[in-house]
């Protein structure tokens, strides 16, 4: 069994107490919205495209320490990425949250502190949930991502 | 007859079990109340000797099945103060809204009539009537709530008017726990010729519900709410109102005959009852009714007032705790927020610590709206929970505390 402070390590407490680029984007190219229905965590998900590279990621909204420092991280991990990069790095992030493939970890920088959440079931969601609204607005869907 | 809690808690197999090696304080009672010994047993003995189906058989079982159902259906009606059949099974209080919507709200709801409903009221008593509303082209009124959590008769008396069709409330809030002077809503409405639909899911577990004093229309409630089984519940009808009602879904046993020139519909309650029940759900609810009925009531009102109360004060003791919902009349919930800490978080930190509670929007989210908050942690107490448990909250919290000073 895993401990609690695997979950909640140092990064992600501070990156959800001080989220990074929590902030909405006047000129972004493409926006999402994330929404977890059972716990009503939400937030969205700002894209400033320039040509094939993310220039810029932000975004807003509430939910809890997890949600929120994941969402953080992305936005930092995300910038200067191309589209096919920021693809990658979903799907990594996928694997290694939601299936538990620790070895993903190795390949993800500073987002591998969100490895402790594949232990526990009933936080995935809040740790996927930004990712999906990123994965909404790189494919241009309109109707809000959710977790379910 | 005295309430022991210690007597009770052992009749819960669930209770004593250690997560995490903890000691389990089991504290949402407002999801799913835990099952006593009985209700397991009174399921797995419909199973063991008497399964087949109700109705339907002219053999042994199917008649011990029928009656162990018709017995159920009985128990429960004495329970409320109902004649059997006004009593309609249902999967729980959702489709009993539903059902009230759907083939009442059908032929007494047109354009430009409105629902009451409160904006504290769980989302199964806002979307099934905001489906009607779609589509006869009504719209919902909505009675407002004030910062204790507390709706006003004021507010009924100005809301009810002449396109009212049906006020929908519910009695206990499973949110904040609010208790709601539903006799008096009912008075005001009839006194309109309004009918009234009660929400008793959080009322029946914590206090004697007699739906002819309180006169309501309809009364819904849940099953496993009340120690029985989930996906059995009840819907209360008065029988003049459940007989005027077109039928809701159809199939067999709602029907005396069938034919393709045309239908004739059984008589209440089967009307409302197509196809086959779960008949091991309403036997253990007859069971969960005579285990309820058994205890000292008034020494488990008792006990759950001390425990809110205790709770209460405390809760007080966690810096930046803020209680949402402070009504003079509440069941034992208590929803709270803290500062700085998500109440998904403070949910999995009290997890680890043995602690049960419910972290999210309730199915509430009108109400968390009306409090600015995106959701709330809630501690739902039943009549089995004790001191300790609220001892054990507060220690998680004070952990929750560090780990998010």
């Amino acid at each position: 069994m895993s401990d609690l402070s695997d979950l909640y390590q140092e990064v992600i407490l501070d990156h959800g107490r001080n989220p990074r680029n929590f902030r909405a984007m006047p000129d972004a190219t493409a926006t999402a919205e994330g929404l977890n229905p059972l716990c009503g965590d939400h937030y969205h998900v700002f894209l400033r495209m320039d040509g094939d590279r993310v220039a810029d990621v932000s975004f807003q909204g509430s939910g809890c320490a997890i949600s929120k420092a994941s969402a953080s991280l992305m936005s930092q991990a995300l910038k200067g990425k191309s589209a096919a990069d920021a693809e990658d790095l979903f799907q990594r992030f996928h694997k290694m949250v939601v299936e538990g493939d620790a070895a993903q970890a190795d390949g993800l920088g500073k987002l591998a502190v969100l490895k402790g959440v594949a232990d526990f079931p009933t936080r995935v969601k809040c740790a996927s949930l930004a990712w999906h609204a990123l994965h909404s607005a790189l494919h241009g869907d309109r109707e809000p991502a959710t977790t379910e | 007859m005295s309430f022991d809690v210690e007597a009770v808690r052992r009749q819960f197999p669930v209770l004593s079990q250690r997560p995490y090696g903890k000691r389990l304080a089991f504290l949402d009672s407002g999801a799913t109340s835990q099952k006593p010994q009985a209700v397991i047993d009174a399921v797995t003995r419909f199973y063991d000797r008497d399964n087949s189906n109700v109705h339907r058989g002219v053999y042994e079982l199917a008649e011990r099945a029928t009656a162990a159902f018709e017995g159920a259906r009985k128990k429960i009606a004495r329970f409320i103060g109902a004649e059997p059949r006004e009593v309609i099974f249902t999967r729980g209080t959702t489709e009993g809204v539903n059902l009230v919507a759907q083939a009442w709200g059908r032929a007494n709801v047109g354009p430009g009539d409105e629902i009451l409903v409160t904006e504290m009221e769980h989302h199964s008593n806002i979307v099934p009537w905001q489906i009607l509303a779609a589509e006869k082209g009504a719209r919902l009124v909505v009675v407002p709530v004030d910062d204790r959590g507390e709706v006003h008769l004021a507010d009924f008396e100005r809301l009810i008017g002449p396109r009212t069709r049906i006020v929908a409330v519910t009695q206990v809030s499973n949110a904040l726990g609010t208790v709601n002077p539903v006799k008096e809503i009912a008075r005001l409405a009839h006194a309109r010729g309004v009918p009234v639909l009660v929400d008793g899911a959080q009322a029946v577990p914590h206090t004697r519900v007699d739906v002819r004093d309180l006169d309501a229309d309809f009364y819904v409630f849940s099953g496993h709410k009340m120690f029985g089984p989930m996906g059995i519940g009840v819907l209360y009808g008065k029988a003049r109102l459940l007989e005027a009602m077109p039928p809701w879904q159809g199939g067999g046993d709602m029907i005396l005959s069938v034919s393709f020139s045309g239908t004739k519909f059984n008589t209440i309650p089967y009307k409302f009852e197509a196809g086959t029940p779960d008949a091991a759900g309403a036997v253990g609810l007859g069971a969960a009714v005579d285990w309820l009925e058994g205890l000292d009531r008034a020494g488990a009102e008792a006990h759950e007032r001390d425990l809110l109360e205790y709770a209460t004060a405390r809760l007080q003791e966690i810096p930046g705790l803020r209680i949402i919902g402070t009504a003079p009349d509440k069941a034992a919930v208590i929803s709270f927020v803290m500062e700085g800490v998500h109440p998904h978080d403070v949910g999995t930190i009290l997890d680890r610590e043995g602690v049960a509670v419910r972290a999210g929007h309730h199915c509430a989210q009108p109400l968390m709206e009306r409090f600015g908050v995106p959701a709330t942690v809630r501690a739902s107490m039943a009549l089995y929970n004790t001191r300790e448990d609220v001892d054990q909250l507060v220690r998680g919290l004070h952990r929750v505390r560090e780990m998010f000073p």
